[in-house]
């Protein structure tokens, strides 16, 4: 039999890669449609709503995009999406809203405590504990300089 | 048995006399779709969890094999059973209802050729008449064990392999008509230090060639003398790899080499290296190949089933993925 060093050098040069080019334009042309359209849901509130402020605004684009992307995950098409677009999807937060509720719907039959509460930042959770730990070290940093 | 050897021969041969096979809607629509004895619509098929479905399956493939092997209930001695799940869930409550001793097996995706060793040596031994062997796999369970959610927007890698949705069983008996278990080589466990858990055909395959080459030189057979040469779930980059480890070793068995994993779904490019679970290799063989077999349009298979052994916990602290592959030789008796 061949020995572990040969084998994992063959398996190395051999093994099917994924096709970066490809999948890189795919992410660039979803995830900028997703950024285009929050977009456009801000100048449409913007217009809808003249009396809200610039950063009021953004909020609620934050929250229609957050909406989108549970809702489109509870209908069963956003991992379709980022099946196709990858890091597209997964990046701006719609794909963080999916990232939550799609382990919610999963571990609904295990119990509201402790299948979806538990369960709901499975995949999340490191994504909030670095986004905090980030932003508090950026604060210190903000603070002493 | 001679010491050190890992080759049984069963000094009197069980017979296959039924199998059953029931697969998801996914396999359903593969090539070998109206093969398989019954496809369900939807992988819940009308049960409140993934869990209970494929325990649905498990004990429908049961009932249903005995019958079609023209047995009751009441003749089946043993059942033994495996699935993926953790503490083997699927079995255990599947096998609850019916009233005869059960072994459950944990060997991945290579139980059923386990299954089937210890219901030969069982049966062979005298101890048993009838036994079933059983094993599952479920798309929906198997993913959220251990991957992601199912909504969760993840691309897969060209690597990856589809958790087959099926479960077969097959009946062993002491009498009847139908092709034999002969011999059954055992596997060890082989690490060739491969840690990417979506590359388990490279986990797999060196497993596979150690348990084939060991196979014929124990038994002084050539690849000649079998019809086919039949892998459980390597997918087609495993199977490349099998084919050269084999090659390097002087074994030729490209010409009757079959990946059940890499043909189950066949050419759909969205299941990349094709399937894998405890049912994929059981199915294939409860339909496809014992159809063949009955019909004697081959005669002598070695089937050779093989199990990637890691678990989310040891890929999460950088273990590498031990492999085995257990091989059992079923022919047709002139």
């Amino acid at each position: 039999m061949m020995d572990k060093e040969t084998y994992a050098e063959l398996v190395s040069r051999t093994a099917p890669k994924s096709k970066h080019f490809s999948t890189i334009i795919r992410a660039f042309l979803i995830g900028g449609l997703i950024c285009c359209i929050g977009q456009a849901f801000a100048d449409i509130f913007a217009m809808a709503f003249p009396y809200l402020q610039k950063d009021e605004i953004a909020s609620v684009v934050t929250v229609t995009m957050i909406f989108s992307g549970a809702f489109l995950t509870g209908i069963g098409v956003y991992d379709d999406i980022g099946n196709f677009a990858g890091a597209g999807s997964i990046i701006p937060i719609t794909g963080f809203a999916n990232s939550i509720v799609a382990p919610s719907m999963e571990f609904k039959k295990e119990g509201i405590i402790f299948g979806v509460c538990a369960k709901m930042f499975v995949v999340a959770g490191p994504v909030i504990v670095l986004g905090i730990l980030s932003s508090a070290l950026i604060g210190i940093i903000y603070w002493i300089f | 048995m001679e010491k050190g050897n890992q080759t049984i021969i069963f000094e009197k041969s069980p017979v296959i006399i039924g199998t059953y096979s029931i697969v998801g809607p996914m396999e359903g629509k593969g090539p070998f779709g109206t093969l398989f004895d019954h496809v369900i619509e939807k992988p819940e098929w009308d049960e409140p969890s993934f869990e209970k479905a494929e325990c649905k399956m498990h004990r429908h493939a049961i009932i249903h094999a005995i019958e079609k092997a023209g047995l009751d209930e009441s003749d089946i001695d043993s059942i033994i059973s495996g699935d993926l799940l953790n503490q083997m869930i699927t079995s255990s409550y599947s096998v609850r209802e019916f009233d005869c001793t059960y072994l459950g097996l944990y060997s991945a995706c290579s139980t059923i050729a386990e299954a089937m060793t210890i219901g030969s040596l069982l049966i062979s031994g005298k101890h048993f008449k009838n036994i079933a062997c059983v094993t599952s796999s479920h798309f929906c369970s198997a993913e959220r064990q251990y991957r992601y959610p199912l909504e969760l927007g993840t691309p897969r890698t060209p690597l990856s392999q589809w958790t087959v949705t099926g479960a077969g069983c097959m009946i062993l008996s002491d009498k009847g008509i139908g092709p034999k278990i002969t011999m059954a080589t055992l596997g060890k466990v082989i690490d060739y230090k491969i840690s990417d858990v979506n590359n388990m055909g490279a986990a797999m395959a060196p497993a596979a060639a150690h348990t084939i080459i060991t196979h014929f030189k124990e038994t002084k057979r050539m690849p000649v003398y079998y019809d086919a040469i039949v892998t459980g779930d390597l997918g087609k980059y495993g199977s490349e790899l099998l084919l050269k480890l084999l090659k390097d070793a002087g074994l030729d068995v490209a010409s009757r080499h079959f990946d059940c994993g890499a043909k189950i779904f066949g050419d759909d490019e969205k299941k990349y290296q094709g399937g894998s679970g405890a049912g994929c290799c059981n199915v294939m063989f409860c339909s496809y190949f014992y159809n063949k077999l009955k019909k004697r349009e081959i005669n002598k298979i070695l089937f050779i089933p093989t199990g990637a052994l890691m678990s989310k916990i040891s890929s999460l602290q950088g273990e590498s993925i031990p492999a085995i592959a257990q091989a059992v030789a079923i022919e047709n008796m002139e």
